[in-house]
C-alpha cells in the first residue's frame, strides 16, 4: 500500500520546471502535489498525480529521466496538533525520514495529507495505522 | 612459452639492431631524395643532404612530413617507386581530402605481413590456429594486413570481415575459432552478445584476440578478457605507415613493442618539434626505413605517447610504446596540464557511465575553468538529492585523479548534448588567447 511518487530529473535552467508541468498539462494529468529539491546545478520534482501511467508515458515519450519511488501517503487527523502527532508516532517508531511535503485534497480541499519518504516504509505505515492514523494508497490520491 | 615469427630480429641484441637501423636509413635517405620529388624540396629548404645522415643520430636533421603533407602531395607526390611497380593501395575512412592512400610494391606488403605475423605469434597463435578475422577487407588496412599475417603464421583463416554478428559467433561456434582479430568495440559487441545467448566463457573456444585501429581503456580490455574468456592484445598502425603491425602487444601486456627494422620511433615535443629523452611522454613520430612505394620520413602521427627500452619479460628487445593517451589535436592544456577528452571517457566508463560527455573549457579571472557535462542516465537517476550528488562527486574525484586538475560536473538533461553530422561535439574552447 504506497503512493506512487514520480521523481523528474530537472536541468538547472530556467524553463525546466514548466518544460515538465506543461507536459503534463498537455498530457490531461492532474497533478496533486509537488516539491522540488534543489542542488546548485540539476534538481528533482517530485510529483504526485492522479494518473502515474499516462503521466510516466509522456515523460518517457519526451525523454525526461525519471522514476516511480513508492512513498508513505497520510492523511492528516483533523484535529489540533495532528501533524505532530503523526510526526511523533513516526520518531518513536525510529522511521528515517529522507524528506516529506504536504499538500491539500478532497472535493473543497479541506484535508491535509503528507507524504513521506521513509526507509522502512511498511513498518512505519503499521506504526501509524496502530495508532488510527489514516494511510492513504495511489488508488485514494487518484480518486481525490 | 613464448613463439616469436623471426626471433633472430625480434630478439636482437640493442647494436645489432642500431647498426641495422643505421645502414636502413643511410640508404632510405638516399631512395627518398632521388625518388621523391616533394620531400627531397623539404630537405633542400632545410639545407639536408643524404650526405648529412650517416647514424639514426642524424635523423632529427630532416624534415618533418605531417598530415597536411599528405594532402598537399595526394595522390601520387610521395610515391617513391612508379605505379607500375606497385600492386596496391589501401586508404582510410575519412572525408574527401582527408582521406589517406597509401601505395604498396610486393615488397612493401611482404614486409607488413611479417609485422602481422609477429603480432599474431606473439599472441600465442601458431599453425595449429583458427584466426578469425573480423576486421573490415577492402581500403581499409585491418582485414588485409591480419589476413596476410595470419597466413604467414599459417593459420587457418576465416576471412568474415566485420559485420553480421551472428555468423561471425557461427563461425567461432562450429569452426573453433581460437584467435580473433577486430576492433576492440567490435569484440566487446561480440561478447556482449555471445553473453546474451547464454555462452560461458569456457564455452567459447577463443584464446586470444588482437584487437587495434582505435583507442581502449585498460578497463575496457579487462571486461572484454573477462567476457570472452580470452587474453586480449593490443596492436598498433596507421595507414601512412603500411597498416596494423607498426607495434604489437606481447605476453606481458605492458606496451606495444616497435618493429624497430622498419620503423624508428621518436618522441618530440609537439610545439617545438624538438626531440625528447628517452622516456619522455610526447609526440609520436615514425621513420619507415624499408618501404618502397610510400616512404614516410619523420612522420607525425599526432599521437601522444611514451616510449620505454625496459626490458620485456618476453625476450623481444625492440622499445615498446605504452598506449597512446590521445592525439595531439584532440589535447587540450588546461591551467597548464595537458588533459584528452580520452581520459574523461575512461573516467565515466569506469564508473559504469556511457561516455555521453561534453567538455567547456573557459577562462574566468584569468583561470582556466574545466565543465565536463554528462548526459543523466536511467540508472544514475533516484528521487535522492544527495545520492545523485555523491555520484556526481566520485566522477569529480575520478576526473581529478585521472588529469591532475579538479573539473567541474554538470549533470545535464539526456540527447543535449550537441551533435553534428550525428557525432558528438565533444570539445567547446570558450577561452580567448
Ligand atoms: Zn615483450
Amino acid at each position: 500500500m504506497s503512493v506512487k511518487q514520480i521523481s523528474v530529473f530537472l536541468e538547472n535552467k530556467p524553463g525546466a520546471l514548466m518544460g515538465m508541468t506543461d507536459l503534463l498539462a498537455a498530457s490531461k494529468i492532474d497533478m496533486r502535489a509537488l516539491s522540488l529539491a534543489e542542488a546548485s546545478d540539476f534538481g528533482i520534482a517530485r510529483v504526485i498525480v492522479d494518473d502515474v501511467y499516462a503521466a510516466s508515458d509522456a515523460l518517457k515519450e519526451a525523454g525526461f529521466i525519471y522514476n516511480i519511488t513508492p512513498v508513505l501517503g497520510v492523511c492528516i487527523p483533523d484535529e489540533p496538533g495532528g501533524l505532530h502527532q503523526v510526526l511523533q508516532v513516526l520518531n518513536d517508531a525510529g522511521a528515517n525520514v529522507e524528506y516529506m511535503y504536504a499538500f491539500l485534497g478532497g472535493p473543497s480541499a479541506e484535508h491535509a495529507y503528507m507524504i513521506f519518504r521513509v526507509q522502512d516504509r511498511k513498518a512505519a505505515a503499521a506504526a501509524l495505522r496502530a495508532k488510527g492514523i489514516k494511510v492513504v494508497d495511489q488508488e485514494h490520491i487518484s480518486q481525490l | 612459452m613464448e613463439r616469436y615469427y623471426q626471433p633472430e630480429i625480434e630478439c636482437a641484441p640493442r647494436e645489432e639492431m642500431i647498426a641495422l637501423q643505421n645502414e636502413r636509413l643511410v640508404k632510405q635517405v638516399k631512395h627518398v631524395w632521388d625518388n621523391v620529388a616533394y620531400y627531397r624540396k623539404k630537405m633542400e629548404e632545410k639545407g639536408v643532404t643524404p650526405d648529412d645522415i650517416k647514424s639514426i643520430d642524424d635523423l632529427h636533421k630532416l624534415p618533418f612530413l605531417t598530415k597536411s603533407d599528405l594532402r598537399d602531395a595526394y595522390p601520387y607526390g610521395l610515391m617513391g617507386k612508379p605505379l607500375k611497380e606497385c600492386v596496391r593501395i589501401q586508404s582510410t575512412s575519412g572525408t574527401t581530402g582527408k582521406r589517406v592512400v597509401a601505395f604498396y610494391t610486393q615488397h612493401d606488403i611482404d614486409l607488413w605481413e611479417d609485422c602481422c605475423a609477429r603480432a599474431i605469434m606473439a599472441a600465442g597463435g601458431t599453425d595449429e590456429d583458427v584466426c578469425q578475422v573480423s576486421y573490415g577487407y577492402g581500403l581499409f588496412t585491418g582485414g588485409p594486413g591480419l589476413n596476410g599475417g595470419s597466413h604467414k603464421v599459417g593459420c587457418l583463416t576465416i576471412p568474415t570481415s566485420s559485420g553480421n554478428t551472428e555468423r561471425q559467433i557461427m563461425f567461432i561456434q562450429d569452426l573453433q575459432a581460437t584467435i580473433l582479430c577486430c576492433t576492440p568495440s567490435y569484440a566487446a559487441y561480440i561478447g556482449e552478445t555471445m553473453k546474451e545467448m547464454g555462452l560461458t566463457p569456457d564455452q567459447i573456444p577463443l584464446k586470444a584476440g588482437i584487437f587495434g585501429a582505435e583507442a581502449w581503456s585498460e578497463e575496457m580490455r579487462q571486461d572484454i578478457q573477462n567476457t570472452l574468456g580470452i587474453k586480449a592484445y593490443d596492436i598498433y598502425g596507421l595507414t601512412e605507415l603500411s597498416g596494423p603491425g607498426v607495434s604489437f602487444e606481447c605476453s606481458a601486456q605492458t606496451g606495444m613493442h616497435i618493429n624497430e627494422d622498419h620503423f624508428i620511433a621518436e618522441i618530440i615535443d609537439p610545439d617545438t618539434g624538438e626531440v625528447l629523452p628517452e622516456g619522455a611522454q610526447g609526440e609520436l613520430v615514425f621513420t619507415a626505413i624499408t618501404k618502397e612505394a610510400f616512404p614516410m620520413m619523420r612522420y607525425r602521427t599526432r599521437d601522444i605517447c611514451r616510449l620505454s627500452r625496459e626490458k620485456c619479460p618476453c625476450g623481444r628487445t625492440h622499445v615498446k610504446m605504452m598506449k597512446p593517451k590521445g592525439r595531439s589535436d584532440d589535447m587540450l592544456i588546461i591551467r597548464g596540464v595537458n588533459v584528452f577528452p580520452s581520459q574523461i571517457e575512461t573516467v565515466l566508463l569506469n564508473y559504469g557511465y556511457p561516455a555521453n560527455y561534453q567538455i567547456i573549457v573557459d577562462r574566468v579571472n584569468h583561470t582556466d575553468t574545466l565543465d565536463v557535462h554528462v548526459e543523466m542516465t536511467p540508472e544514475m537517476f533516484t528521487d535522492n538529492l544527495g545520492e545523485i550528488a555523491k555520484r556526481q562527486k566520485e566522477l569529480v574525484d575520478g576526473m581529478r585523479s585521472m588529469l591532475g586538475i579538479s573539473p567541474k560536473v554538470t549533470l545535464v538533461a539526456p540527447k543535449t548534448i550537441a551533435r553534428s553530422e550525428g557525432k558528438a561535439v565533444r570539445v567547446i574552447d570558450k577561452r580567448k588567447i
